[in-house]
């Protein structure tokens, strides 16, 4: 038995100076991840401030938007939809939705690709199987 | 040649002083001992305040240690305190003789954490006697604690990233079961057995809000609220409170109650590490190391614990990170009973824990303190009480196993 995701309407992000960089990124369909000049690894979520030295020697770099499924659940109810942790290539885990597939289906390790969805503030990455 | 004060550059120097040793791990045992200890009997508290509670808890753990409001010098609370900090508190009971005041919040183990902090704070001989308490009414409120979105307020950096997900605290503590399960083969079955024990020795607590003793099917068959986690998997949501008075030893050998030395603690932060997420393991493998090594002892020595349980899954991740059993080993670990008192290896959350008895103000901390104490005294009821009951631990953990959290261990010595 399926359990499609319930299209919901995410809440909008609150926007700030900081993470502007990324929202207005997502508004051309771009996932932008941080990178720090110092050490070069790269982060999630992107700041002006390096995590790992805290200079602000950093950059915003987009990411291909492919990644696996690190962990998931299914918030049951009337409305169910999944929240998961997804390991992108470039190599940061980010917290989003898997979305537009049977939620029994999920797994995790799990290929994903990012999918943006309307909010009515910015859109937001999520993914969806590939 | 005095000690250089200045560090260079960005870069730490502190790996040039490789002898460095923490001061505990130097030092002598603290001179805290818990002289006082009161949970609130209510679950739920209609027509009361949360300052009237947090007042009615203080009460009761001064009539239990045999002292007087105005013996408190040090006071400590958390965000469930109305107020700033502790200062609404601190006047509405009228605390006029206050020498320290600590207000750490790391949610639901605060209170864990702050017994180490009354504990050095009494050892630097900077005050006698400390409160600390608990309140909230979260179920008068009708909170949905565990299945709704909920937002700290503006400003705060990691929102904008995840409340857009839906994130609640289920889903949050649900994905890290399912790391465990996908990691380490643990089962549903294994989890509910955590609940099992619980509800076994809730049925002797007359205030639990849960006494019914239930199976692993019970727990398994509870309907899904987020997958791994089943209704039966996650704690109740219900009012009240808890004290405890932390004092130095010439008063406590005054006072006419058992003698409950703060023999070592420790605390620890764990959060998502800028992308690094790993949801293996809690901030309690560090916050334990220390409690352990400033006790001098190992888990094995420990008789009882009381072990944080928002979720089954949080008790499994802290009994393997405090090394009651190893990484991966917590599912078999808690099957068939082992954590029931009378039956198994490790009695845990004798009063019936988070998931059965109480966990007022959606914090479970305080009460986890409470029966440790009540167990190292030889108070706890007479069905689950440990013979021997010489060393016994409470592990707090607050805020998100899965994103940001704060972790306190206690370990606390009949003397």
């Amino acid at each position: 038995m399926a359990t499609p995701a319930f299209d919901r309407i995410p809440v909008s992000p609150n926007e700030d100076p900081d993470n502007k960089p990324f929202f207005d990124a997502a508004r051309e369909g771009k996932l932008l991840i941080g990178k720090c000049l110092d050490t070069g690894k790269t982060f999630f979520p992107p700041r002006h401030v390096s995590p790992f030295t805290l200079s602000n020697n950093v950059e915003f770099v987009e990411s291909k938007g492919l990644g696996k499924i690190y962990s998931w659940s299914v918030q049951r109810g009337k409305e169910p939809y999944c929240l998961a942790y997804v390991t992108l290539e470039e190599g940061p885990t980010v917290m989003s939705n898997i979305i537009q597939t049977d939620l029994d289906a999920v797994k995790i390790g799990q290929s994903v690709k990012l999918v943006f969805k309307a909010t009515e503030g910015a859109p937001v990455p999520m993914f969806t199987p590939v | 040649m005095p000690p250089r004060l200045t560090r260079g550059g960005i870069r730490s120097t502190l790996h040039l002083y490789p002898e460095r040793k923490h001061r505990h791990e130097r030092n002598s045992m603290s001179q805290a001992y818990i002289v006082g200890a009161f949970e609130h009997p209510t679950r739920k508290a209609d027509t009361k305040s949360i300052a009237q509670l947090h007042a009615e808890v203080a009460y009761g753990a001064l009539q239990d240690a045999g002292l007087s409001v105005d013996d408190i010098d040090g006071y400590l609370c958390a965000g469930d305190a109305p107020g700033m900090g502790g200062l609404s508190m601190a006047e509405y009971m009228n605390l006029r003789k206050l020498r320290y005041i600590d207000s750490t919040d790391t949610g639901g183990s605060s209170y864990v954490i702050h017994v180490g902090h009354a504990a050095d704070m009494i050892a630097q001989g900077k005050c006698d006697v400390c409160l600390i308490t608990l309140a909230g009414r979260p179920r008068a409120e009708g909170m949905q604690t565990g299945t709704a979105v909920r937002s700290a307020g503006s400003g705060v950096p990691d929102e904008p990233f995840e409340l857009p997900m839906g994130r609640t605290i289920a889903t949050m503590h649900a994905m890290v079961a399912q790391r465990h399960m996908y990691e380490y083969g643990t089962t549903s079955e294994q989890l509910a057995w955590v609940k099992v024990a619980a509800s076994h020795h809730a049925q002797h607590n007359e205030h639990a809000m849960l006494r019914k003793v239930v199976t692993v099917e019970d727990v398994v068959n509870s309907p899904m609220i987020a997958d791994p986690l089943h209704r039966l998997d996650c704690c109740v949501i219900s009012d009240g409170g808890g004290a405890i008075i932390v004092a130095r030893e010439e008063i406590a050998r005054k006072l006419k109650r058992p003698l409950v030395k703060v023999r070592g603690y420790g605390e620890a932060v764990k959060h998502q590490m800028a992308g690094a997420v790993d949801l293996s393991y809690s901030a309690s493998v560090q916050s334990g190391k220390t409690a352990f090594s400033m006790a001098g002892c190992k888990p094995s020595d420990i008789k009882y614990a009381s072990i944080y349980d928002s979720f089954t899954i949080s008790v499994v991740l802290q009994l393997e990170d405090l090394g009651f059993c190893e990484k991966g080993q917590g599912g078999k670990f808690v099957a068939d009973g082992n954590l029931i008192s009378g039956v198994g290896k490790l009695p845990f959350n004798t009063d019936g824990g988070g998931l059965c008895n109480n966990h007022p103000s959606n914090r479970g901390g305080m009460t986890k303190v409470i029966e440790a104490v009540r167990q190292a005294r030889g108070e706890a009821h007479p069905a689950v009480q440990v013979k021997n009951h010489d060393l016994v631990l409470a592990n707090g953990k607050g805020g998100s196993l899965c994103t940001r959290h704060g972790c306190g261990t206690v370990i606390l010595e009949a003397v």
